[in-house]
């Protein structure tokens, strides 16, 4: 586990948190789902590379997971969903960019610290995997408070789940089965919001947030 | 030894789904209180055979509970005796409950919990690991607050079920704290591992604080006791009898199996906040006793008071434990424990007769009762033997136990510590105070209730209550006789548990030469003092005899019945009695303008007017508006505040779960 392995491991799992940066300025909805399905498509390549690596075969079953649904089929699905919602062409206007890209950075610092501190005497590569899959994390709660608009903040939980998923396979020894639970989770979680979506945009005709807050007769 | 005692056990906790199943059908009642019955006595007759039998502790491990540990269960000389007590005080409130519950409107809401509470209290005492005991204690406070809220629809059940349900909660988890506290890091919860540990000096009076704590929230400690008047007496009668009787000595055994047994030798200071507090809740209690006029909350209070005698007792022991005087602590814990036996008896028959009462009339206000000794001349007669006990009279057992706590007391100038050699006189006198005070207390109680004239239509048409509830009173009280005059047997039976507890024991009193010394108990040497209950016993009885003799047959062999002298008046109402309050008046102005803030004021019409005069009495319980108001305000006030936080948006609850996230991380981060 050294020299380039090492490397394109590192390289993969920084990516991951570079897109997640990307994804916390998009302020249209499709460039942000492409984001998203891109997130999933390194977070897939990670995945994969660690199956490689660590030379466990059900791991290329989670990057199988990983690519078909979070990079193919949720994007698509959403897309669709935005497409019929019609608000595709919306620009949300995500106030204080600058603002929340130095929180995002100031985020990694901390997670680099904590992760650091925590498992100084274990494996450099899980250590370092695990500070980005925390930055991951922390990335897409930021996003999700950050956000207005119910469909970005699904995007916001999908890429928390990713980190949680880089986090889970740069531990040896996850069980296949954890993994795949915690997929169905996010998938059913998805569907349940995707529900949601057309029931609030029902009653409401809108899906921004703000505007159900008014709707609990909260004036802000 | 112990499988059979758990296989009792069980056979009560299997009739609690069966009452369930049986709560339709008339007859249900009858049977579980009989099964109850039958159990309690096969359980009392296990306990009696390992306390008397001697036998060494009996263990046993069953495959439930914590993983790691598994549920220990023992018996030894100690639990035997608790076991013993419990089943006893259960035996008797399933007896009287074959009559009095049949009086029950919704006797559904009762039948399940009783005997899974008779269950719960022998757990507590078999338990051998924190983890059981906490579990069956816990059990046991649920199933008593079940059967606290039993009658939910009369007015204040419902708070004291509240109240109750509150102090058990917190009483549990100084109890838990204590345990983890001596379990350590590891998790040795086992009692035997924590026998083996031996603790630093801070960290066993810490766990002995929280003990006296938890264990003395249940036991009803002043100022810990604000949900005992509240809850005994709104439970059902025998219910009240088990819950004053007996669950309060669950609770000092807690206290006794932590403090003597399990933290091993004792500091000498730890008997100072012992004894304060026992001497405190032993007067406090007997003054907010004279104060009450609801018949069931003056007993329940008690309870406070004895529930003191016997903390101030274990206190005494402490000291002479710590400082190596086993004879005397033996003697201080002998007091102690057979006063635990002696008031389950008479609280139970005590609770038992007002139960009795209140069917009789429908009625605890003893300003609307009277006369009844003439309505039920039986209940009177042993609800007079149950005053007369708990009142400290010889030759009934209440004066053994009070005796002996005052030859302990008596023993102390021996005591090495100045601090100890100041206090415990004063603790002294504070006892002696609260016994004369139970004196008048008790006087009262049976004074207006069951003497003079009847102040309501209720006390003048009630009946003589049924043969279960009096076949079970008439035992109790004749237990106090037995206990009264011949206490030597059950000083000898309580000998193995002094012994191990404290290392000492009092002399044999029931030796080879028994009869040559009349039964006589000696507490320390016979050059000092001794009592004998027999000898005071025939002596009554037959001075008694030769008094009705010379009155009925020398001064008059015949039976003359004419209209009282009324003193000049004529036709004076029943409201001319004394009555529960102005019986009280001269304590209350010389304690309760002190302790309570008593105030009286009387509002007298000017000449010619006829509006009545009036007198009203201002009574404040301090401990409630000083302590536990100012807590409930708080958590108003803070739940007030705190309720800003379920209005919040769906953004704000992500960015506090995000903030909270970030702060916990950052102390990570800096924690050094």
């Amino acid at each position: 586990m050294h020299g380039l392995t090492f490397d394109i491991a590192h390289m993969l799992a920084g990516s991951l948190v570079l897109v997640s940066f990307i994804e916390l300025y998009q302020d249209r909805l499709s460039a942000l789902l492409n984001t998203f399905a891109l997130h999933a498509f390194v977070l897939a390549a990670s995945v994969a590379w660690q199956a490689f690596v660590q030379d466990a075969p059900h791991l290329y079953i989670t990057a199988l997971i990983a690519l078909v649904f979070k990079a193919i089929v949720i994007p698509v699905v959403l897309h669709r969903i935005v497409v019929q919602l019609g608000i595709h062409r919306e620009i949300e206007n995500v106030y204080g960019v600058g603002l929340a890209m130095l929180v995002g950075i100031g985020l990694v610092a901390l997670s680099m610290v904590v992760m650091l501190r925590v498992t100084a005497e274990a494996d450099p590569l899980a250590r370092e995997d695990l500070a980005f899959a925390l930055s991951v994390v922390l990335i897409g709660l930021l996003m999700m408070v950050t956000r207005r608009n119910a469909v970005s903040q699904v995007v916001g939980f999908m890429s928390l789940e990713n980190g949680l998923v880089l986090a889970a396979t740069g531990a040896k020894g996850m069980p296949l089965v954890v993994e795949i639970s915690v997929a169905f989770s996010v998938l059913i979680a998805f569907i349940v919001i995707g529900i949601f979506l057309f029931r609030i945009r029902e009653r409401f005709d809108t899906v921004d947030m703000q505007a159900m807050d008014k709707f609990r007769g909260e004036q802000r | 030894m112990i499988t059979d005692a758990l296989f009792g056990v069980l056979a009560l906790v299997a009739l609690a789904p069966l009452a369930i199943t049986l709560s339709a059908s008339s007859k249900a009642g009858s049977a579980i209180y009989g099964a109850c019955l039958i159990a309690t006595v096969a359980l009392l007759t296990i306990a009696l055979v390992a306390l008397i039998g001697q036998q060494v502790a009996s263990t046993v491990t069953l495959p439930f509970g914590l993983p790691w540990l598994g549920a220990h269960f023992r018996i030894d000389a100690l639990s035997a005796f608790f076991m013993a007590v419990i089943n006893l005080g259960g035996a008797a409130a399933s007896l009287y409950a074959l009559g009095y519950g049949r009086h029950e409107h919704a006797p559904q809401r009762i039948l399940p919990f009783f005997p899974a509470y008779l269950a719960a209290m022998n757990l507590v005492v078999l338990a051998d690991d924190a983890f059981s005991f906490l579990v069956s204690w816990e059990f046991m406070s649920l199933s008593s607050w079940a059967l606290v809220i039993a009658h939910h629809r009369v007015a204040g059940n419902l708070r004291a079920g509240y109240i109750y349900l509150l102090m058990a909660g917190f009483g549990t988890l100084t109890l838990l704290l204590g345990f983890g506290l001596l379990a350590g890091p590891d998790g040795h919860y086992a009692f035997d591992a924590i026998r083996a540990s031996h603790p630093s000096v801070a960290l066993a009076s810490l766990v002995l604080f929280l003990a006296l704590i938890g264990a003395g929230s249940k036991a009803g400690l002043v100022p810990l006791h604000a949900w005992l008047p509240l809850a005994h007496p709104a439970a059902p009668s025998h219910v009240s009898g088990i819950m004053s009787g007996v669950m309060t000595k669950v609770a000092i055994y807690g206290f006794i199996r932590i403090a003597f047994d399990l933290l091993g030798p004792p500091q000498w200071w730890w008997s100072l906040a012992v004894l304060a507090v026992g001497g405190i809740s032993a007067v406090m209690g007997v003054l907010y006793a004279l104060m009450q006029s609801d018949l069931k909350r003056v007993l329940a209070y008690s309870t406070i008071e004895n529930i003191g005698l016997i903390f101030a007792s274990l206190g005494l022991a402490l000291a002479f434990k710590a400082y190596g005087m086993s004879f005397a602590a033996a003697l201080a814990l002998t007091a102690a424990l057979l006063h635990v036996f002696n008031h389950s008896l008479f609280k139970s028959l005590l609770f038992f007769g007002s139960g009795a009462v209140l069917h009789a009339t429908g009625t605890r206000d003893m300003e609307q009762l009277g006369g009844l000794i003439h309505r039920m001349p039986k209940t009177a007669f042993v609800f007079l033997v149950g005053c007369a006990a708990i009142s400290a009279l010889p030759p009934l057992n209440g004066f053994v136990s009070e005796w002996l706590t005052f030859q302990a007391i008596l023993v102390s100038p021996q005591l090495p510590s100045w601090g100890l050699k100041l206090m415990v006189p004063g603790v002294g006198a504070l006892l002696a105070l609260s016994a004369a005070l139970a004196a008048a207390c008790f006087v009262r109680v049976y004074g207006i209730t069951f003497l003079g004239r009847p102040r309501s239509d209720a006390a003048h048409t009630a009946k003589e209550t049924d043969a279960f509830s009096l076949a079970a009173m008439m035992a109790l009280a004749a237990l106090c006789l037995i206990a009264g005059i011949v206490p030597g047997l059950f000083i000898d039976a309580l000998a193995p548990i002094v012994q191990t507890l404290t290392g000492g024991h009092m002399p044999v009193q029931i030796g080879t030469q028994w009869m040559s010394q009349w039964l006589s108990i000696v507490p320390i040497a016979e050059s000092r003092s001794s009592y004998n209950g027999l000898l005071v016993f025939v002596f009554m009885g037959l001075t008694g005899m030769i008094a009705a003799f010379a009155i009925h047959r020398l001064a008059s062999d015949k039976i003359r019945r004419g209209p009282a002298w009324g003193c000049g008046f004529a036709g004076t109402g029943p409201q001319t009695q004394y009555t529960a309050s102005s019986f009280a008046q001269p304590i209350r102005r010389v304690f309760g303008t002190l302790v309570f803030r008593a105030r009286e004021t009387g509002d007298m019409p000017p000449p010619g007017s006829t509006a009545p005069a009036r007198l009203t009495v201002q009574v404040h319980d301090l401990v409630w508006e000083a302590l536990y108001a100012p807590v409930a305000r708080a958590v108003g006030v803070i739940a007030e505040r705190l309720n800003y936080l379920q209005f919040l948006t769906i953004r704000r609850y992500l960015t506090l779960v995000f903030a909270a996230l970030i702060v916990l991380l950052m102390v990570l981060a800096i924690w050094p």
